[in-house]
């Protein structure tokens, strides 16, 4: 039995769309905001990019907490918010990736493939970003039928992208580890419990 | 002579400044694709050929200056020392002067300056994280000073240490980094003309934020080097320890002289976003100054000695 058994699944969709949708671009609306209130301080580039790669991370993870939190509080209505968090997340992830390419380095190629070559920080947020390309490429219901059991496994790759940009996160910090260590954290309880949801749920 | 002596420096390996620009204009010729570039590096060798005591282009402004910061006696975020260095009492402040000095003591602030005029000098400020600014400081030749706390013959390296406490300081009640903060420099370099003992910028008094009210100043040197909110001056005989140093060793030397050829293990060295502008510009050997102080390094392997 569902705790909120006593209203509709449908009822329920149609409120939680536009909060998630709200909680999605709320990050990006604050950057608009501060950007015509010329709020971004003095290194706005930077700011940009490190806005734009925490809100990835965050819906990220918000993303792959929505199985477990469906499977716990037994709520169904949830489960379209997967999707949401994790096009958002490619969105922000996009948008931090030519932050990086188009504001930060100028698009200067050479520079750019020492980064990615290079600096494993880079890499690691470079392989996170790969990742997520095939995940927001078949993020439609068509491409979920037509994949069928193969779809399940190839979104596996968001738990991958998640791993990426935390240790991208845990490699570009100068001393204060603590930021990246709360996101490992949440990440590695949303491991256990995804381990135990699929014990119990036996697939 | 063809046979190869391992065993000392030879000169050919040695960096030579010349050999820097060079690759600096074969950089600016296959990089700069833009004006913006091109005149920022120019402007900046300009400064160092009229006087390394100004630079051509305008200062920061005072609100960048002292608004984006490191100084994680008060937080890691840029903007943490602007919100939280007000509880900082910088009056009184005194200076503990000890180590291979003739009489080691502590001495009020003004007593520590009074007999030395203030200069103003306009610097360039390379952080390690591939942003610069200039700024204009107010201060007085570290040289002056050390002169006259008639330091011994064994004096070789000089130590300073920033002030600790939790109360006033709150960014050290998390342990980011071993407090108290500390730095040093080789005698010969803190004896430098361009090494200057700031106590004013932008013709005021030092904002809380920006080291108040004594710091140090070492413009081709990356800016962890130049020490903020000092209480003790030591000389020692041995290399002192320096914060970021052990905090990471392979990442930070003690010498951590700016280096387009050196990068910092984790990301590039080799260009700059000079705050306030959009495209980043080449990165200068010794930040613009190495016609002043590579004569310091003489000999010295540069990746090495980073």
């Amino acid at each position: 039995m569902t705790r909120n058994g006593s209203r509709s699944p449908i009822a329920w969709r149609r409120a939680l769309a536009p909060i998630a949708a709200i909680l999605s671009a709320a990050p990006l609306a604050m950057l608009v905001v501060r950007f015509y209130a010329d709020d971004l301080g003095a290194n706005p580039i930077e700011e940009v990019t490190h806005v734009t790669g925490q809100s990835t991370l965050r819906l990220l993870l918000l993303s792959l907490a929505v199985t477990p939190a469906r499977r716990f509080f037994g709520w169904p209505a949830l489960a379209p918010l997967r999707r949401t968090f994790g096009l958002a997340a490619f969105g922000y992830a996009t948008l931090h990736f030519f932050t990086y390419v188009g504001l930060d380095q100028g698009f200067a190629w050479a520079y750019l493939l020492e980064d990615v070559s290079e600096r494993r920080y880079v890499t690691a947020g470079f392989a996170a970003y790969l990742c997520l390309v095939p995940l927001a490429l078949t993020s439609t219901r068509r491409a979920q039928k037509r994949l069928g059991r193969r779809w399940q496994k190839l979104h596996r790759l968001a738990y991958v992208a998640a791993v990426l940009g935390v240790v991208h996160f845990f490699w570009l910090v100068k001393a204060d580890l603590v930021p990246p260590l709360l996101y490992a954290a949440v990440l590695a309880a949303l491991f256990a419990s995804r381990f135990r949801g699929t014990t119990r749920a036996g697939c | 002579m063809t046979r190869k002596p391992y065993d000392v420096i030879p000169d050919r390996e040695v960096t030579d400044p010349t050999l820097f620009f060079g690759r600096r204009q074969f950089l600016r010729g296959a990089f700069a694709a833009t004006a913006v570039l091109a005149t920022g590096a120019v402007g900046a060798r300009g400064a160092t050929a009229s006087g390394a005591y100004t630079v051509d282009e305008p200062p920061t402004p005072f609100e960048d200056a002292t608004g984006y910061n490191n100084f994680y006696e008060f937080g890691t975020g840029k903007r943490d020392p602007a919100k939280y260095a007000g509880s900082l009492r910088t009056d009184p402040w005194s200076v503990r002067i000890d180590g291979e000095v003739a009489k080691p003591r502590t001495i009020a602030l003004e007593d520590l300056l009074a007999a030395h005029p203030r200069e103003d000098r306009t610097y360039r400020l390379r952080c390690v994280e591939a942003w610069s600014m200039v700024i204009p400081w107010r201060g007085i030749p570290l040289a002056d000073v050390l002169k006259r706390l008639d330091p011994t013959s064994r004096a070789r390296y000089v130590a300073f240490e920033t002030l600790l406490d939790p109360e006033q300081m709150p960014g050290q009640r998390r342990s980011v980094l071993d407090w108290p903060y500390v730095e040093g420099l080789r005698i010969d370099e803190a004896m430098h003309p361009l090494a200057f003992l700031v106590t004013g910028m932008y013709g005021k008094d030092l904002p809380n934020q920006n080291g108040a009210p004594l710091r140090l100043v070492v413009p081709w040197k990356y800016g962890f080097k130049s020490i903020k909110s000092i209480v003790r001056i030591r000389l020692t005989e041995e290399e002192p320890p320096t914060s970021w140093n052990l905090a990471a060793p392979r990442e930070y030397g003690f010498y951590a002289n700016v280096n387009p050829e050196v990068d910092h293990p984790r990301w590039s060295q080799a260009r700059e976003r000079r705050i306030g502008d959009f495209l980043k510009r080449p990165t200068l050997p010794f930040n613009g100054y190495a016609e002043q102080v590579a004569g310091l390094y003489a000999g010295m392997d540069l990746r090495k000695f980073f």
